[in-house]
């Protein structure tokens, strides 16, 4: 504790205690706030009241059975994770996967941005007292949730995305139902945008607040829609494109503002831009067309060959049982999360357990700009600051 | 497969960039450059780690300003078993490049990255709490993940995957009798 001068004399600071079960910290976040009078003066996040030891867990499992676990870790983007912890392992096996399961797997991950942006406007928009947004939010969240349960048969736990490829063909009727949702959602973004872009309180809640610079952004790892809203234009999709990216057409919003508006103004805007791309992938992804690589022993044989070939069969039963077995060495692949940078770290020792699993989790990175972001301001402006980095308190702990 | 074929030609040079420009600044920096899959590992000497992460920021070459993720693998029992990886990219040359340090079992201490890349902060509590790797120079070495009172680093390959207990759990039993 310290002094601080006030206007009747010195005075002692106080120490509030901020969560763990606090509704502001979508999850369980502890932070110590040092105060003077309602300003922050130090702020100590404390963490690590979910960690389930997801990496730990890793270690005794085979490379395919990972994949259910990669869901947990960031509950509102169990594809993106899918998506990176497979694109890391088939970097380690050198494996090709085919264009029309990438595409896939790039509308998948686009809808999943949109949906967990907007469950971050939801939460955000009613933390700072405006209920129906969320309301809203939710209302075209259950659509996305829909066309997963279409796809995978979950709305949210999905492990759609296998080592290789996809699990399931897309079913019928998967482009009516993609088409019909990009047919209402840009009115739907005009429908949030009309109630808070320029609402006086939504403004005066998050303009101006929570800067920093976007020297300081790098220096302190911030990736995501916090750095471009610091106007610093580092997506993945575009500087090291995965997936197939670089067939695609779509802008990087950027802002130059770093405040919580600016931040909001970038969501926003990629979710059109999210929106953009789903559009394209309708084109690309033609109706028929293998969905998994071919490589006999690591990739499970088709039903049909199985029960006729004898050979399928014993592969298909090796790889339930024992796995596969990548070559010694590591890999490290990045994908760009709603919420930022999220990188796999793979490292095999030649067997079929993976030697060391570990996510790059963007939310853990980005929430230690959190004290920087909220020394000197008010309380009231520390829940607009939790908020605007997004985090998700699952993947901040794993 | 053409494509793979590209992408390992530009790491090749990449590699050959910074391993020149780090052994023109001092030739003990680079131990070894380890190639796999287009990825680019340079290993470094440990009492050199904190002068050449500097230098990989600063030089007009590499400008590595992003300290994405460091972490660790344990190769235990194979000594020295820890082997740390700091990863960097380069935001204005769109490089990406892996700085290794090797560290043994008795003496895991390593120099602090946070006064080069103040990110590094967090990144380094995690691999002390988990690992059990000390870094000279952190401002705030303290568990972050784990309890103050834990007692071990988990994600040592040592410490079993259930953890410790006094009652075995349904799947260590499970396991003692699949065993013959």
């Amino acid at each position: 504790m310290t002094t601080v001068d006030t206007v009747t004399g010195t005075a002692k600071t106080m120490v509030l205690n901020m969560g763990p079960q606090h509704p502001s910290t979508h999850g369980v976040l502890r932070i110590l706030l040092e105060l003077d009078g309602e300003t922050v003066v130090k702020a100590v996040p404390d963490l690590g009241y979910l960690h389930t030891g997801i990496e730990k867990s890793c270690e005794d499992k085979t490379y395919s059975q990972v994949i259910t676990l990669t869901d947990r870790i960031d509950y509102l983007n169990p594809l993106g994770n899918n998506l990176v912890y497979c694109l890391a392992v088939e970097k380690l096996l050198g494996l090709a996967v085919p264009k029309r399961a990438q595409y896939i797997r790039v509308m998948m991950v686009e809808l999943q941005r949109i949906s967990s942006h907007l469950v971050w406007l939801g939460t955000h928009a009613i933390d700072l007292g405006a209920m129906s947004v969320f309301l809203y939010c939710f209302r075209e969240r259950e659509e996305i949730l829909n066309i997963f349960e279409m796809f995978s048969g979950q709305r949210m736990m999905t492990s759609y995305i296998r080592i290789g490829g996809l699990a399931l063909d897309p079913p019928t009727g998967w482009r009516q139902a993609v088409e019909r949702f990009l047919r209402m959602m840009p009115g739907h973004i005009d429908e949030y945008e009309e109630l808070l872009t320029k609402n006086r309180i939504w403004i005066g809640r998050t303009k101006g607040i929570g800067y920093i610079s976007p020297k300081d952004a790098v220096a302190l790892s911030m990736t995501g829609p916090t750095l471009r809203a610091a106007g610093v234009a580092y997506d993945n999709r575009k500087v090291f494109p995965y997936s197939s990216y670089e067939e695609f057409n779509f802008s990087i919003p950027t802002r130059t503002e770093s405040d919580c508006y600016a931040r909001y103004l970038v969501r926003v805007a990629e979710m059109r831009e999210s929106l953009k791309i789903v559009r394209q992938t309708l084109d690309k992804i033609t109706n028929e067309g293998p969905i998994i690589a071919e490589a006999p022993g690591i990739i499970p044989p088709q039903r049909e060959k199985m029960k006729t070939e004898m050979e399928a069969l014993i592969y298909h039963f090796k790889i339930f049982t024992e796995g596969f077995s990548p070559p010694p060495g590591e890999a490290f692949v990045t994908v760009e999360s709603p919420r930022g940078e999220l990188g796999c770290f793979i490292a095999s020792d030649g067997s079929s357990k993976p030697l060391r699993v570990h996510f790059r989790s963007p939310s853990y990175i980005n929430l230690q700009a959190l004290p920087k972001l909220i020394e000197g301001q008010l309380i009231a402006d520390v829940v607009a600051c939790i908020g605007t980095i997004d985090i998700i308190l699952g993947e901040v702990d794993r | 497969m053409g494509d793979s074929k590209i992408v390992a030609e530009s790491s090749r040079q990449n590699a050959n960039v910074v391993a020149e420009c780090l052994r023109s600044w001092n030739p003990k920096a680079v131990a070894e450059v380890i190639e796999f899959r287009g990825e680019t590992t340079i290993v470094v000497p440990r009492e050199l780690l904190r002068a050449t992460a500097e230098r990989c920021r600063e030089d007009a070459k590499l400008q590595y300003n992003l300290l994405t993720d460091a972490t660790c693998v344990d190769r235990y029992p194979a000594e020295p078993r820890f082997e740390l990886s700091y990863h960097l990219v380069s935001i204005p040359k769109r490089e990406k490049v892996r700085l290794r340090v090797r560290l043994g079992g008795n003496d895991a201490m390593v120099d602090s990255l946070v006064p080069v890349w103040p990110g590094a902060n967090w990144l380094e509590r995690e691999i002390f709490d988990l690992f059990g790797i000390r870094f000279t120079g952190h401002p705030d070495l303290r568990r972050i993940l784990l309890p103050d009172d834990w007692e071990g680093y988990p994600l040592r390959r040592d410490y079993p995957v259930e953890g410790y207990r006094d009652v075995p759990s349904p799947g260590e039993m499970f396991r003692k009798s699949s065993t013959p």
